[in-house]
Parts: structure tokens; sequence; C-alpha cells
């Protein structure tokens, strides 16, 4: 465990960035009973603050779950506290994509069937997600 | 010219941390008329009181400036201790260098420049002062309780008891309130009406208590001691001496409506009692539902009533009465929890609120005790509750902790076991909160002797499939999402002030803060008081609170009720208006926003050349000012000045201030 | 009643039916949609970290495009792009004169930006729609899917009750079908993920139709082209009868009488396409 009190670059930059304090964070688990992609995580979105508000910066670069999220914004609608956790997550992706090669998924990793059928917007979105 | 003393309190470092005691003290020497200056650790203390005492006999002081907390903590303390040295008491001035300054700068370069001015100005104030004499007002033995739940029977009988009579305003048709809903009370499982209906029974009996149900608050005046109050009788249409409670009328009934006591569960007649052991048990008519005020004929309960006592041409009735105190005891709401969509609440029988789900315990429910499902009428097998449904919830609910859901559930779901041992219980909590004398050891035997399973974490959606209600949630200790075919969910739902606590708030002159709830004068030494002398708080309406917290609330309000009732007479307010008749053009603005109507016109006659002229001006009543200051700011001429805050002595403070820069 | 009409990519390619049948719809109801000349993307995707403004260069040009007319869109994600690029540029001035000022415009987030069912619902009014029926839905079981990007976040999108939503079912109601609620309705669909992640979509389409096949629809309309590829293509066979995924529009033209058996045979051609490449 390499929890930390001291700064971390990834929280201090969500915080500004994304105008969301882990700290506001009490753990009541809402965002996961609310999130419909529970299933594919390896962390539940309330570990993923549990973890930002620990520290565990590396652990969550490591994590599936922020490439799970889907920004469906279920778990903001519903938080008690008032948190967006879709702009939590994306404060994970970007300090990973932003890093040099961080790109997760290209025009490359597509079948030709997927660039036949699927609707031009899933495209676009894919790639403004997953790739900087 | 004057000769004032100084004297400095450290507060501990609460003022020498931020105000620089030494540097403060030189500077106050050099005030104008100041003749004497000291300073002293804690002057609240008896020591620093006897400095204060002393110096005024030494020097022969005529006037005191003290720099010290607010007012509102120590001034009188203060004045006590001049008028023991025989100084007029308002001949002392406060200035407030804690909470005016002290807390709100950082450091002594912004701290010390500032309680120097605040020093200098309650100086050359003081210089002006005069001495005052508060008057002595009568106290109307008689006290007012608003609301007969469980605190205002309470605090009734305590106040009764001490030998008081005690008028009881009740809205609904018959006193008990809340507790009167509920099964069982945490943590003991006494019955509820076993515990509750002597103590309504003994009020009603009681022969310095005075019952007035289906009655409201309609308007306040007055002051400590002598407040004058309406209180409207709504008309029951039933004649409550005639009236032997035998019930004939409501069998007969033909009209239906939901129950407001079953929590819609159940239907009640329109002419009904909320419950069976109602006190006093005299029925109404519910205008709104009766066939005879709705379509001119039915009428079944006047054929029916043996003593005749049905009168459908009962009016509402103005009661107005005198009480020196008054006793806020209105309770609290449910919150409906529909705005959750995600639960479900209002779409679906089997979802239903803690107290709702109460009702389902007691044999004269809307269940006759049987705890089944709605929808069905088959009994659960298992039961979902999730706790803090808009507590704890600063975006769509309340941001406070209810307090008493966790011990609720805890009791629903034991009773939930006795009653049908198969039955399977699930609490989603965010934490478990079970501060109080046994309330921890009862909701650990509900987790090991009673077999229910708490679950840290909360629900993300609830909905149909098939017979069952699929919980979806999550229990964050294992990290594992959780699928529940339940039979039933309890929702506990907030407890909330109740809507219109503002409004009465407002007619008898009481503030409520952001969630709606009464304000205590101060959150740990005036519990019971409110920033209105006179009217005391008691129960959930000012938080909510279990059943022990407030009947000791109750009874504290009680005594603090009897505590001013027992005095002969009361210390009015002494820093009064006065209008300079001379100066005085009738304008009569100062009538319109005096709030305690203390203002009225007057003729005077004045010599004018060889005769007499006749002209309108302002007069105070001295006995029924509280010395706000509203005429004295709105007065153009400037001829209303208020005793102790007059206009030359405010100016001179302003000067005081500006002038030394 | 004229408006601005920002079609997005999808509505020119996979989504073209959308299109076609809205804007058949709309001359019948005499809704004038104009095309904004010369759009580009809507963004795709709302940024939510505050320096990503590049992000927002496109819909902010997309936005001052409309000239302060009513902009109208009919694509789910289009809509909530521009609608929360518009509350952003409204609200924090300081992204806002980052923005215009790299693109040289003027913009300060005026004018309305709408969803074409907005459109209905508010300007026309449902009961006005119910009026122009030609041919009612009758005892057709239709379920609205409003997914995730026009109800959150609410406060910015005031579209609907974000849990409790109507909208869709007045709609249908107006088109004279019987609604049918299913539990999963606000749920989402996977989004993007079934472009990365197929299996992830695939449990939440599951879901999504097993909930409305179990309250009674047969038919199921959305406003998003993604979330119509995800329940098409991301339904597992079970062998039922498949519920069937129509845009709102669709439905729409199908209950004003316009086009209804060609509209029909594409719908059909489509899905039998969709399953044989399963």
């Amino acid at each position: 465990m390499t929890a930390s009190n001291e700064g971390s670059r990834l929280i201090d930059e969500m915080k500004a960035q994304s105008g969301q304090d882990p700290a506001d964070c009490y753990q009541c688990a809402k965002c996961s009973a609310a999130c419909p992609v529970t299933a594919a995580m390896d962390l539940l979105p309330h570990q993923v603050i549990r973890y930002l508000q620990m520290g565990l910066e590396e652990e969550l670069s490591n994590s599936k779950t922020p490439w799970i999220c889907a920004s469906c914004f279920t778990c903001a609608a519903r938080c008690p506290r008032d948190l967006d956790l879709a702009r939590m997550m994306e404060g994970v992706r970007l300090t990973v994509l932003r890093k040099r090669e961080g790109n997760k998924f290209g025009p490359a990793d597509l079948t030709p069937e997927q660039l036949e059928k699927l609707p031009q917007q899933a495209l676009v979105s894919g790639f403004r997600k997953y790739n900087k | 010219m004057p000769r004032t003393g100084v004297f400095l309190c450290h507060c501990g470092s609460n003022i020498a941390g931020t105000v620089n005691i030494d540097q403060t003290i030189e500077a106050s020497r050099n005030f104008p008329g100041v003749v004497h200056v000291d300073e002293y650790r804690y002057l609240c203390s008896e020591m620093g009181q006897d400095i204060i005492k002393k110096a005024i006999e030494d020097n022969n002081l005529d006037r005191v400036v003290v720099g010290t907390c607010s007012p509102r903590m120590h001034e009188n303390t203060f004045r006590k201790a001049a008028a023991e040295a025989g100084l007029n008491p308002y001949l002392l001035e406060v200035a407030n260098i804690r909470e005016h300054c002290s807390w709100v700068h950082k450091d002594m370069e912004e701290g010390t420049p500032k309680a120097i001015a605040l020093l200098r100005a309650a100086a050359a104030k003081v210089a002006l002062n005069e001495a005052l004499e508060a008057p002595k007002l009568e106290v109307e033995k008689r006290a007012l309780v608003i609301g007969g739940g469980i605190a205002g029977i309470q605090a009734a009988l305590d106040i009764a008891e001490a030998g008081y009579p005690v008028d009881i305003v009740e809205r609904e048709p018959s006193i008990g309130g809340r507790m009167a809903q509920l099964e069982k009370t945490f943590p003991t499982l006494d019955c509820s009406a076993c515990i509750l209906t002597p103590k309504m029974v003994e009020a009603a009996q009681h022969p310095n208590i005075n019952l007035i149900t289906y009655a409201e608050v309609e308007e306040v005046n007055g002051f400590v001691g002598q407040f004058d109050v309406k209180i409207k009788q709504k008309a029951r249409y039933v004649d409550p001496v005639k009236c032997t409670g035998c019930g004939i009328c409501w069998e007969k009934c033909p009209a239906k409506a939901p129950s407001e006591f079953e929590m819609g569960l159940a239907k009640r007649k329109s002419i009904y009692v909320p419950f069976a052991q109602a006190v006093p048990m005299v029925p109404v008519i519910d205008k709104e539902t009766c066939l005879y005020f709705r379509k001119g004929r039915c009428q079944i309960c006047e054929k029916e009533c043996p003593p005749q006592a049905i009168d459908y041409e009962q009016q509402d009735e103005i009661i107005e009465r005198r009480y020196g105190a008054i006793v806020v005891a209105t309770g609290f709401d449910q919150m409906d929890p529909s705005i959750y969509g995600e639960y479900g609440y209002g779409q679906h029988p089997d979802i239903l609120t803690g107290l709702e789900f109460e009702r389902l315990f007691n044999a004269s429910g809307p269940t006759g005790g049987k705890v089944v499902r709605l929808s069905d009428g088959k009994p659960p097998k298992k039961v979902v509750f999730i706790q803090c449904v808009g507590s704890r919830d600063k975006a769509r609910g309340m941001n406070y902790c209810s307090k008493i859901c966790c011990m609720f559930t805890a009791k629903q779901a034991i009773l939930l076991k006795e009653k049908l041992p198969d039955a399977k219980s699930y609490v989603f909590y965010i934490d478990v909160r079970t501060a109080g004398k046994g309330y921890e050891e009862f909701q650990r035997r509900a987790a090991e002797e009673y077999d229910v399973a708490y679950l840290r974490g909360q629900v993300g959606k609830i909905f149909p499939e098939g017979d069952h209600l699929v919980v979806h949630g999550v229990d964050s200790l294992s990290g594992k999402v959780v699928d529940i075919k339940a039979d039933m969910v309890v929702l506990s739902a907030a407890s909330i002030a109740r809507a219109d606590a503002p409004e009465l708030g407002r007619k008898i002159g009481i503030n409520t803060d952001s969630y709606n709830f009464f304000n205590e004068a101060h959150p740990k030494l005036k519990p019971v008081e409110t920033h209105t002398a006179g009217i005391f708080i008691a129960g959930a309406c000012q938080t909510p609170k279990d059943i022990p917290d407030t009947v000791a609330q109750a009874s504290a309000a009680a005594v603090k009720a009897v505590g001013l009732l027992s005095k002969e007479m009361l210390q009015g307010e002494a820093c009064t208006a006065e209008v300079d008749e001379a100066e005085c053009s009738g304008c009569l603005h100062c009538v319109a926003v005096c709030p305690y109507t203390a203002i009225d016109a007057k003729e005077i006659e004045e010599r004018y050349g060889d005769g007499t002229l006749k002209r309108t001006v302002a007069e105070v009543n001295p006995a029924l000012c509280q010395g706000c200051g509203s005429c004295s700011a709105i007065c153009r001429s400037g001829s209303i000045n208020q005793k102790g805050f007059s206009n030359e002595q405010i100016l001179a403070e302003v000067d005081a201030i500006c002038l030394q820069r | 009643m004229r408006y601005r009409y920002f079609p997005g990519c999808t509505l020119k390619g996979q989504a073209k039916n959308m299109e076609n049948t809205t804007m058949a719809a709309a001359s019948a109801l005499g809704i004038e949609l104009v095309e904004l000349e010369e759009w580009q993307c809507c963004g795709a995707v709302y940024p939510l970290y505050e320096d990503e403004l590049i992000s927002l260069l496109s819909p902010v040009r997309t936005l001052a495009a409309a000239e302060g007319e009513p902009l109208v869109s009919l694509c789910a994600a289009c809509h909530h792009v521009l609608k929360r690029a518009q509350e952003l540029m409204q609200r924090n001035e300081e992204a806002r004169d980052k923005v215009t000022d790299y693109l040289e415009i003027e913009y300060k987030g005026e004018g309305r930006v709408l969803h074409f069912l907005e459109v209905l619902r508010d300007d026309l009014g449902f009961d006005k729609l119910a009026e122009m029926i030609k041919k009612p839905l009758e005892g057709k079981k239709v379920a609205a899917y409003y997914g995730c990007l026009l109800l959150r976040p609410s406060k910015v999108m005031q579209f609907d009750d974000p849990e409790n939503p109507t909208i869709m079912e007045d709609f249908i109601k107006a088109l004279g079908a019987e609604v049918v609620k299913s539990p999963y309705r606000t749920e989402c669909c996977g989004a993007y993920l079934s472009v990365t992640e197929e299996g992830v979509a695939r449990d939440t389409v599951a879901k999504i139709l097993q909930s409305a096949r179990n309250a009674g629809a047969e038919a199921l309309i959305t406003a998003c082209p993604l979330c119509r590829y995800n329940l098409e293509n991301c339904a597992a066979d079970d062998g039922k009868e498949p519920v069937q995924v129509y845009y709102f529009s669709e439905l729409l033209a199908e209950a004003l009488g316009l086009q209804y058996k060609q509209l029909m045979a594409e719908a059909k051609e489509r899905r039998r396409v969709a399953s044989d490449s399963k």
C-alpha cells in the first residue's frame, strides 16, 4: 500500500479541473449502486473515489474502471454529496491519456466490419474519449 | 466631564491572541474623559467583576466601558457588577472586541487598531449615557402550549403540576401527535399507546389543563408576560358537551376519505375521530367529503346521534386569551420520497415509508396488525430497509441526519421477525448511528439475534419483476453488487419541519433555520429558549429527535415557562423610544413600522398666539416598546429617540471612529 | 414555427432514416427546419475537464452559427453537447472569452437549444400533435427508451425529470399508441463501449430489452443513433420475438400517415442485415 496524505498531482489537478473534491465523499456507494456497468469494473465507482482520497494514483492509473465508465452521469445525478463522479473519472482517464503514448484506442483497433456498421457518432466519441 | 473607566478582557487568548492588550491599554488612556484603565484575563469571572467594582469605588467612576465579548453574552453580568458598586447599570457600555474584532481578524496588525476604534466609540457614547430605570411588568399567570403531541402534553402536564393553568392548542381533532401513530418504542419495545394514552387522559382530566383541539393559533401580539393570542377554533359540527363519543355517527356515515392518521393507507369516515383512543372522544365532520355539506342531503349522523349532538350550523370561532408564556411543540413531518425516482415510491403499493410500515404492525391499523404486502395481502419473506432517504443528502434532500431512522429501522426489523419468524430483513445504511442509552445494544441485538442483515451501501434502483421488487444495491464493505428479490421495501424518509412552520414562526415572532426548524436561542446553553423572551420550544419542531429527548426538552421548556410565570413582576425594556412632542410633525410613519404596535397617535393642545391649537403627535407605550429602534430610524424630523441609543450617542460613536484617522 | 436545424454526422449516415422521417413529419406539422450551412461536428462528447477548451470550439461555432434563432437537433448526443456547451458559455465568462477569442466570433450563450421532442412538447404541444395524427397507432404497445444524454445532468439539460421522465410517454400517447413503462428506460445502453468493450454493452442492452419485453412492449423508441445501434446489434438472440427498435420520428411519420410502408420495409431490412451479420 502506497497510500499517502502528501500532495498528489493527479488529485490537485483533478480538484482544479473538475471542480470536484474527493474529500466531499462519505462513501455511501450510491454511485456504485447506480452505475449500470459495474459488472466489468475492477474497482467500483465509490472505490475510485476512496482511492483518490487515499492518493493511490498509480493503482488508479492501472485500473480498468475509468475506461469502462461510459459517462452516463447516473452517479452524478444521484450523489447525495452533489459530486460529479463522471468528471472525476474523466480526470483519471486524462492523466493517462495525456502521457506520451497514453492513447488507449485508435482507428487501427477497429475491424472493417465495425467501421462499416458503427454509427459515426460512436467512432467520433470513442476516439474523443480514448485518444488524445 | 465624565469620569470613565475602561476595562479590557483578554478572554484567554480569544481576544489577546489577535489584539495587542498593552497597545490598546495605552491608547485607551487618551480617550476623552477616561480616568482609569485596567485589564484582566477573564473579566467575566468573579475576580474580574471585583476589579471593576473596586475601581468604580476607588476612583469615583461615573461611566464604565468594558472591552469584551458580545453584549449578548455578558452585558447583564457587567451591568449587575456596576449596580453592585452603586452605579446605574445603564452607564456601562460594552465594546464587542471579540465577535466583532479578534475573531474576525487574523493578526494583531488588523485586530489592535480595530479594538482601539471600537473602545474609543464606546467611550464617546458612554459619556452621553443617562441613568435609566427598567419598567416593571405584570405577568399573566397562564401558559399556552401549541401542539398536542408528546412534547406538548408533557410540557402542559409539568406546567399544570406547578400550579399554573395551561391551554393546549392542537390542530388535529385529537391530541397524541406522531407518538400515537407508533406501535412500539425503542429501545425497550414499550407499546407506544400503552405509555402515551395515560398521559393523554391525564392531560384531559387535569384541572389546570384546557384542551383546545381542532384549533390553530391565528395571531399573537404583546410580549413576555402578556401575550395576546387569537386562536381559531374550527367548527367540529358536533357539540362536544352533548356528544358521548358512542361512535354511532361514524359507524353509519356513508362517505369516506383517506385517513391522515393511517398515512392514507386506510379510509376513515367523513365524520370521524382519528384513532380509537382519541382525546377528546368527540368526532369532527370533514366538510370537504361530507355528503350533506357537498350535496345538501344525507344527514344520517344527525338522525342517528342519540344525544342529538350534530350541529351543521356551527361556525369557526375566535378565542382571545392572554398568556404569560408560550411553548411551541408543533412536531415534524415525514418527507415525501417520491422525488427519488429510482426507488419508485408511490408507484408500487409494497414500497412504503417507515411511518407507513409502522402502521401495519398496529392492531387497529390498515391491516388489523397483520404485516402483509398491500399488493396481495401476503406476508413478506424479504423486506429491504433503505436508510438516509432524503437525509444527509445535500443534492436532493436535507443535509442533516434525521437521527431516529437507524433506531426505528432496527425496531421494525425486530418486530417483523417476532411477527413473521420466516421473514428476513436487509438494511442498506451509510453509517449506523445509535448514540443513546441502550441504543447500541438494541441495534446489535437486531443484527445478532434477529438475523437482520446490515449492508453498508446504498440502493441504485428498485423495480418490480413478477411478484417481487428487485432491489439493486451495493455493499461497499465487500465491494459487491447486491440484487435482492424483495417482497417489500421500507424507505427511511427524512424527518422534516412542518411546511407551515415559518408561517407560524412569523405569527408568533420566532425564527426558523434554513430547514424551517425553529431556532433555539443558543445551541448549547439556551436549547429551549427562543430569541423572543417568553416563547420556548420543545420536541421535533426544533430538529429531529426521539421520544426521550423530546420529553426531556418538553420538561425543560415547562420549567422555563414556570420560572417566568412564578415571577411577581418582570423587568421590562429600559431602552424604549420616546417622542419629543415639540419636534414631532405627526406624520406617523413610526406607527406603520413599529412591529410591536407600541406607537399610537395622540392629540395635543398647544398655546398658539392668543389661542390654542390642536395637533397630532406620536406617543410610545413604554410597556409595549421592545427598543428595536425602527421608529427612531424612520423618523424624518429626528424627534423619536431611543433611550440608550439616541441619535446623539450613535453620532458620537461614528465621530469617534471616523475622526481618529 | 421556424428553427435552425443541426443534423450532425450520424444523421447523414447511419441514422439517415431519423432525419428523413423527421423532415417529412416536420413539414406535415408546419414546423420549418432550416439546416445550418457548412455545419461541422458537434464535438461528440462534452469535455468534462475545465481545460479541455479545444473540444468546445466546434459546438460553440455551431451555436453561434444559429445566430440567436432556436437551434434544433435530433441526435441525443449532439443535443447534449450543444446544450451543455451553451450553458458553459453562459456561466463561465473566462472559458467563453477564450473560446470566442480563438474562434474570432461574438457569442454570449444566447438562443434556445432544443431537441426536436421539446419542440413537439413545448412549442407545438402534444395535444395539438394528437389532433394532427392521421393514423393513430392504436393497440401498439410502445416503450420509451430515454438513455442518458437527453436527461442528465438535469440541471443543465432541463429536458425532463431525470428519474421519472414523461415526455416520450406523452409523445407515444399523442401518437395513439399504448404506453408501456419499463424500469430500465433511463439506464445507459453502454454508449461507445460497444466500440471498445462490446461485452459491457451486451449486458446493459440485455437488461434494457428484457425489462421492456417483460413490461409487455412490442416496440421501443429512442432519439439516439448510438442507443439504437447498441439495442439492435448488441442484443443476444434468445429465440424470442425481438422488441423492435425505432427512432421516435419513424413512429411519428407513420402516425402522420407518411410513406408508412416504405419506412417499415427499410426498418425490416436493416434488422435483417443486423441479425445476419451476428
